[in-house]
């Protein structure tokens, strides 16, 4: 059993000089933060999301209202962020339409561009470069397709969705690899 | 049976990657029932995987599949409920937000792509309940399977959010309950049907990932089903590819197969478990097939 994303133990008091009053207005102006001040804390969230009822450290709930604090580092530091399954029950069950999963996208987002990205999202994206598709397909499986009776598999033009690609801010992460493979 | 439906096929990537049985399984179900399915001309990811880091390339990889898929003509059918909740969202999100949409243009030209918002993206279950219809589905069934009490799992992305998808009700859906009636299953209810396999917590914490496919399976357990219907790659995984994991890590005896959809419904339109390609499954159906054979004898 593997945790593979080291959980957030910063428990530490917070100190004044954490805040960073700016950060809530500049979320809200990212497509899918744009309900974060519209939270008022319920926690319909934390209580209905399946991830936290088996984790001991991810709260939505928590991190919404951090992100409201400014507690900017903290969050996009924090392994908690990529524990999110993306399941959309907190956004669907919300009254207040705060859209919470698209604010923790968001963050995710903003601690992806700040070089917090987990190695397993560099790879998808480099073999998506490479071949289309986010998995790297077995030579045995495409072979294996024809006896199946499975017809020949779609083929990604890594050519043309490089060009289109092009000046997408992830790309520099993954730039210097897929550019070694061709 | 014709009924003049013709699909571009988005398969997306687990499916290949690793989930033959699905693909073989709705190929001969959607055939038989007059389903016609052209392949992508060229395929790239939907693009969901990278929308955590990058929302911005999510959007550009899958309005590049739907400017694909415009230039056919067709609308799309995916096996993936997380490829058809992907472009089902991209598209109402470019169609409403015209300055994001030239933005997202604008970099599609570079390789002589538009997005202009005429596809329409269904998943396998939506067409088998909108387009064939549960009537014509009961029409074709050869060998009802009466004899048969099973669990559905429909999974998250093929119904939240609720505001981009817009299919059934996430709350209480109701299209695979009746898509199972249609073959003579009876489709019982169990606790927190409509919670989370787990599957996109893997590679991040697998601890927490497994725990979630476990309570679903004790939930499945307690009613006793037969088996559990998924109409999901990740999820299939999740619980078939998982199960005796899960069995061996929490100490548990579940013996619980798990069927894409397509082959239950295979079943009862008369087709053979080989044909199904129920030898992909990893756990064991044998009992199962025996019970349908009993009770259809």
């Amino acid at each position: 059993m593997t945790e593979n994303v080291a959980a957030s133990s910063n428990k530490e008091p917070i100190r004044a000089s954490e805040f960073d009053p700016k950060f809530k207005y500049e979320l809200i102006k990212m497509h899918g933060g744009e309900g974060l001040l519209k939270c008022y804390q319920c926690g319909t969230c934390t209580s209905d999301c399946p991830v936290a009822r088996f984790s001991d450290d991810y709260r939505p709930r928590t991190i919404i209202r951090m992100a409201q604090l400014g507690l900017k580092d903290r969050i996009l530091k924090s392994g908690t962020l990529w524990l999110c399954a993306a399941c959309f029950t907190c956004t669907d069950r919300c009254p207040q339409d705060v859209e919470v999963a698209s604010v923790i996208r968001v963050l995710r987002n903003l601690a992806a561009e700040n070089g917090c990205v987990p190695q397993v999202f560099k790879d998808q994206a480099c073999s998506i470069l490479e071949s289309g598709y986010a998995y790297k397909i077995p030579d045995l499986r495409i072979k294996k397709r024809e006896s199946m009776g499975l017809p020949p598999l779609p083929k990604g033009n890594p050519e043309a969705i490089r060009k289109s690609l092009k000046g997408v801010n992830f790309m520099r992460y993954i730039e210097k690899k897929s550019e070694r493979n061709e | 049976m014709s009924n003049n439906s013709k699909y571009l096929i988005f398969l997306g990537c687990a499916v290949p990657y690793r989930v033959s049985a699905y693909e073989i399984s709705a190929r001969k179900v959607l055939a038989k029932l007059g389903v016609e399915l052209v392949e992508m001309p060229e395929f790239n990811c939907c693009g969901l995987p990278l929308d955590p880091v990058s929302h911005e390339m999510m959007l550009v990889l899958a309005s590049r599949n739907l400017a694909v898929a415009e230039k056919t003509g067709l609308n799309i059918l995916t096996l993936c409920p997380g490829c058809a909740g992907t472009l089902k969202k991209v598209t109402k999100i470019l169609k409403d937000d015209k300055a994001l949409r030239e933005k997202i243009n604008a970099q599609l030209k570079e390789s002589g792509l538009e997005f202009k918002g005429t596809v329409v993206t269904k998943h396998i279950m939506q067409v088998l309940m909108e387009d064939v219809g549960v009537d014509n589905i009961k029409k074709s069934v050869v060998k009802p399977l009466t004899m048969l009490k099973v669990a559905e799992h429909v999974g998250c992305h093929l119904l939240r959010p609720k505001e981009y998808i817009g299919f059934d009700n996430p709350e209480d859906p109701q299209t695979l309950k009746k898509l199972i009636e249609a073959t003579g299953a009876t489709c019982l209810d169990y606790i927190d049907e409509t919670e989370c396999c787990g599957a996109p917590s893997v590679g991040v914490s697998d601890k927490v990932a497994l725990q979630l496919a476990r309570d679903k399976l004790n939930h499945v357990k307690m009613v006793d089903a037969q088996a559990l219907i998924t109409i999901c790659a990740f999820c299939h995984i999740m619980f078939d590819t998982n199960e005796l994991r899960i069995e061996k890590m929490f100490n548990e005896a579940y013996g619980i197969p798990i069927l894409h959809y397509p082959q239950l419904l295979g079943l009862a339109l008369g087709m053979k478990p080989d044909e199904l390609a129920f030898n992909e499954l990893r756990v064991d159906t044998s009992k199962l097939l025996k019970q349908i054979n009993e009770g259809a004898n």
